[in-house]
């Protein structure tokens, strides 16, 4: 299983800054290995992000998006102490599903 | 064994069983989610305009590009997309030179900010196109970004 998601969602005035580190080779399926066999692409398909049972942002992704992805965006409606959570699927149908706790800000 | 790790599971199998009992997820169809595999198939701009559902798109000012002028690093290039469009609904992230153009859609949902930074691949010096959805409609702005040392050969 792939290793956790880093996370930080901080309170930034009235809204709840949110950046993500994953951790996730996204292959791209072009690359050849030493022997010149092709590597199979492995990548991350979907990411979904919720807050108190409502998504605050989802996302499909291709393969360039660079290996370990970085994400960061803003919401509104969040407090300090509830709970942000990530979830990736990636096109093995291997998934991932981290939380946060919102900071004060 | 990591007492973190047991505890995320916990707290990650509650919350979607919470999601479940609200009727959010339906059991079974959980995680399975939609991958518009065609568009990020596409070759060109405009192909990936229409695969994502847009007829055209107009180049608008309201959109901002935040991305470095000279990549040195074509494996991780910040780009951060920011729209000043009302009722913006959707972000994506195109770049022509690629092998595929399309590198990532987000959906901006009521409430979350019309801005995403994320990190792409760029396989030689190109330009990349923010495509924004706003009210139904799709407008786009453009950023060429030079690149040093490709980040997509191997």
């Amino acid at each position: 299983m792939a290793d956790p998601m880093r996370i930080r969602a901080n309170m930034v005035g009235d809204k709840v800054e949110v950046r993500v580190l994953m951790s996730h080779e996204m292959e791209t399926g072009l690359r050849k290995d030493a022997s010149g066999n092709a590597i199979p692409a492995h990548f991350i398909r979907n990411v979904t992000v919720t807050h108190a049972g409502k998504t605050v942002l989802s996302a499909q992704w291709g393969t360039s998006v660079s290996r370990n992805p970085f994400l960061h965006f803003r919401f509104k409606g969040g407090r300090p102490g509830e709970r942000v959570a990530i979830t990736w699927l990636d096109n093995k149908g291997e998934k991932r599903t981290d939380e946060a706790v919102i900071a004060g800000g | 064994m990591d007492p973190r790790r047991r505890e995320v599971l916990k707290t990650g199998g509650g919350v979607l069983a919470l999601a479940a009992a609200a009727g959010i997820l339906r059991p079974g169809e959980s995680l399975a989610q939609e991958w518009n595999k065609a568009a990020f198939e596409t070759k060109s701009v405009a192909e990936t305009v229409k695969a994502l559902g847009g007829g055209a798109s107009t180049e608008s000012k309201e959109i901002q590009i935040t991305a470095p002028d000279i990549a040195e690093n074509g494996a991780v290039v910040p780009v951060s997309v920011d729209s000043r469009l009302a009722r913006t609904q959707a972000i994506a992230i195109m770049i022509e030179k690629n092998p595929n153009t399309l590198s990532a859609n987000f959906e901006i949902p009521d409430g979350t900010d019309p801005f995403v930074t994320t990190r792409v691949k760029m396989g030689e010096t190109s330009n990349v196109y923010a495509l924004v959805k706003a009210d139904g409609k799709y407008y786009h702005a453009v950023k060429e970004i030079k690149v040093t040392i490709g980040g997509c050969g191997g």
